[in-house]
């Protein structure tokens, strides 16, 4: 019965979706008060209805209730409960029910805290949110319905894939979804601002809070996957280039030239074409990149396995959301007014050349996740493009956008002087240039020769961004109270910046350690045998058969000894699941300061067990430098000055443009 | 600076910007472009050694040998022609005699193929487009 209600509810929301998007959009053309209020009432309608859709499916799966086909196909009785629950969107159906469930959770965010808006503006994203959502739901409720019964029903599942049986699952898809769905609400804006011809300083401050959102949880969901695929899949490497993950990076790229570009849109009134044209373009990435891992064009370790009829309704989708975006930008970006002056050497400046850099390095991306498809298409060839081209094209463009980061901050709005700013981080020079001197020492002949720089370049970032701070409250050049004052009262969105800056040198030094100095080793063993690799001995004891709830499992256990000294011990892992009979390798990882230890067996053989070890330097620092990048999201967030309620600023030209009194 | 100036300049910085990574794109690709062929391919066109290729087929029944240490050798076919593949290394959990496999590496002058990447299915009825493409274009699919 639940099953029933939860399909009702989703028709339901269609239909709720079809009036929030039509009563809005005509609400705000003519200017009609009640009509808008109307709107945003049927966004709030559409999520209590979606969450009940959602909330159904759920009991469904943790009620083990077989009766329903999505249920059958990804759930089995003897899995632990948390498998059952996040396996609701560990499938096409699930998993598009969650993408409109966070889709219309944001539609009701802005229906509810847009109180500060104009209201013919929030009426108008609300209208784009509506159809948006129209489109997703008629696009489940057409072809991918996880409401439908199986008569009779069977008497247990087809078991969730082993390889998603694993916390990671109940994280990383919420967050990614909340991440890239997120950016509806920038394209939202972008498309609404198109229509009223209007950007302006309150616009922008509207669109940086929500983007930040997104951009966090993006952030957080990408970092999560990457930590996943890393410890899950036994091969001891953190990205792939692979299509699907390209899908989620590219609007993270898109999405945090966006945010950059915002803030010259809100502080200085200038660049607002592009932040328009970027919010549309993160947004559609993300469109893109569903349509990519659900269609199934791409041979890739995680598309969902689903037929291309699919993939040509959600073509169609992309083609009207995206062409049709694209288009209204093409007709009505000369509209818009031009801002302010800026001299090249300035904070503007800075920020355009990041634009141009990301957009760049996104479009990198894009074209070699993309061109197989396209040559396919043409000449028939099948070819891949694999980490050597992304290796090749994205790093040469990163580079010199985080060679010039830490300048951005010092540099004045408007007019800056670079000597000026080239003396204040001469200290993170200095620490640059000796971390890079001391990685060349401490690798000695191992690892590739630039791989120090790599090193000074994480160490560039990080220090340029505590000099920045440093800077800003005057540390070490005013007495100690005052330093002290400024430092209690420094705007948190600055703090969150830095942070953020910080967090990415972080990331680097991880990327850096890994690339260069991993040592990797696969040798066969007989219990007794030790190994050596960087510097720790490791010995193998034995194997021993476990049971776990619904896979019997053989783990070889390993002894860890450094210099002679015990460390720690680990286990891998080759576990047969009872039901889909799928083998899967479970690795032992020991993290320490320097970097972690990784082993995973494979198959016994006539000489013994295959056992792959690796030594990964600095790994760890991938994903905690993430995790650093979105705690300077969070605390930007929390800034007064970006609340979402915040008042906006009352301008002269404004109030003559106004639509109805709200 | 008037405006008109500003917006010249920063333009043909785009423009450099864009023309220098639209040449890196352009030369990575011609690197690392990997082509894919099935061994009915091969039979037909017959490759230069060195040249890195995918090869994907099906794993030969029966053709499957854990020779010494850790190189495996099996023969990948698309039910008309079959190729011999050697690799060294540890085979993904889902790899198995009569499942679809991608494998990439190059032929060596002895003409024997020889695989550094074995690529993992992600569950067991999941096939690779380009497999199941092959496979058709022969009239062998069978479908499930």
């Amino acid at each position: 019965m639940t099953t029933e209600i939860g399909h009702f509810a989703l028709l339901l929301a269609l239909a709720m979706a079809v009036i929030q998007s039509s009563v809005s959009l005509i609400g705000a053309a003519r200017g009609d008060n009640s009509l808008m209020q109307a709107g945003a009432a049927a966004a709030r309608a559409q999520v209590l209805c979606v969450t009940t859709a959602f909330a159904a499916l759920t009991y469904a799966y943790v009620t083990s209730d077989f009766s329903v086909e999505n249920v059958w196909t990804n759930s089995h009785s003897a899995q632990p409960m948390l498998y059952k629950a996040a396996g609701v969107w560990g499938n096409h159906e699930g998993s598009m029910l969650l993408w409109v469930l966070i889709l219309a959770l944001f539609g009701a965010l802005v229906a509810t805290f847009g109180g500060n808006l104009a209201s013919s503006l929030r009426a108008r994203v609300l209208a784009v949110q509506g159809a948006i959502a129209v489109a997703f739901l008629l696009f489940i409720v057409a072809t991918s319905n996880p409401f439908l019964r199986l008569d009779p029903a069977p008497a247990d599942g087809r078991e969730l894939n082993p390889l998603l049986q694993d916390p990671g699952l109940a994280f990383h898809p919420p967050f990614l979804y909340l991440g890239y769905v997120g950016f509806s609400v920038a394209f939202a804006f972008a498309v609404a601002a198109l229509i009223e011809g209007r950007v302006d300083a309150a616009w922008a401050r509207w669109v940086r809070p929500w983007t930040l959102l997104a951009w966090t949880f993006l952030t957080i969901g990408i970092a999560m996957g990457s930590w996943w695929a890393y410890y899950e899949l036994g091969w001891g490497g953190w990205w792939f280039w692979d299509p699907v993950e390209n899908a989620s990076f590219m609007p993270w790229l898109a999405g945090t030239a966006l945010l950059h570009s915002a803030l010259v849109v809100e502080k200085r009134d200038a660049l607002k074409v592009w932040t328009v044209l970027l919010a549309i373009i993160a947004f559609s990435l993300s469109l893109v990149g569903t349509f990519l891992v659900r269609s199934g064009v791409l041979t890739s370790v995680h598309a969902f396995a689903v037929d291309p009829e699919r993939g040509v309704f959600i073509l169609v989708i992309l083609t009207i959301f995206i062409g049709g975006s694209l288009a209204l930008y093409a007709w009505r970006a000369p509209a818009l007014r031009p801002g302010g002056l800026f001299a090249p050497v300035s904070r503007e400046g800075a920020l355009v050349v990041n634009n141009l850099l990301l957009t760049v390095a996104c479009a990198a991306v894009f074209i070699g996740t993309l061109y197989p498809l396209a040559l396919e298409a043409v000449t028939g060839d099948k070819i891949s493009v694999g980490a050597p081209f992304f290796d090749a094209t994205f790093a040469p463009i990163m580079v010199p956008l985080l060679v010039l980061a830490p300048f951005g901050p010092f540099l004045a709005w408007k007019r800056a002087d670079l000597a000026g700013t080239a003396q204040r981080l001469l200290f993170a020079l200095a620490v640059a240039v000796f971390g890079t001197i001391a990685a060349h020492a401490a690798a000695g002949s191992e690892g590739p020769l630039l791989a120090p720089l790599g090193i000074g370049l994480g160490l560039w970032l990080i220090a340029g961004a505590v000099s920045e701070i440093f800077w800003r409250i005057r540390a070490f050049n005013a007495p100690l109270r005052e330093t002290l004052r400024r430092a209690v009262n420094l705007p948190r969105a600055q703090i969150g910046a830095a942070l953020a800056h910080a967090g990415v040198g972080v990331v680097v030094l991880g990327i850096t350690g890994v690339t260069a100095w991993r040592v990797a080793q696969i040798v066969e063993m007989q219990p007794g045998d030790t190994q050596e690799i960087a510097g720790y001995t490791v010995t193998f004891e034995g194997v021993a058969p476990r049971r776990g709830p619904n896979y019997s499992e053989t783990v070889a256990g390993f002894r860890v000894a450094r210099r002679g000294r015990p460390v720690d011990s680990f286990e891998s892992s080759k576990r047969s699941y009872d039901v889909q009979r799928m083998t899967t390798t479970e690795a032992g990882i020991i993290t320490s300061y320097t970097g972690d230890l990784y082993v995973a067996i494979g198959d016994e053989g006539p000489g013994g067990l295959t056992v792959r070890l690796w030594y990964n330097p600095l790994v760890p620092l991938i994903w905690f430098g993430a995790i650093i990048m979105a705690l300077g999201g969070l605390i930007s967030l929390s800034d007064r000055r970006l609340r979402i309620g915040a008042p906006r600023r009352a301008r002269r030209d404004d109030t003559a443009r106004e639509g109805a009194p709200a | 600076m008037t405006r008109r100036r500003r917006r010249v300049i920063l333009l043909a910085g785009a423009a450099a910007v864009l023309g220098l990574a639209t040449a890196l794109m352009l030369t990575a690709l011609e690197d690392s472009i990997v082509f894919f062929y099935s061994p009915s391919d091969i039979a037909e066109r017959g490759l230069a050694s060195g040249e890195r290729i995918r090869l994907g087929g099906l794993v030969e029944e029966g053709s499957l040998v854990r020779g010494q240490g850790l190189t495996i050798t099996f023969k990948v076919t698309d039910l008309e022609n079959a190729v011999a593949v050697s690799y060294t290394g540890v085979p993904p959990d889902l790899f198995r005699e009569g499942q679809g496999v991608v494998t990439e590496g190059a032929f060596d002058r002895s003409g024997a193929f020889i695989a550094d990447t074995v690529l993992a299915k992600h569950d067991e009825n999941y096939m690779p487009p380009e497999v199941a493409d092959a496979l058709k274009a022969r009239g062998v699919w069978q479908e499930k």
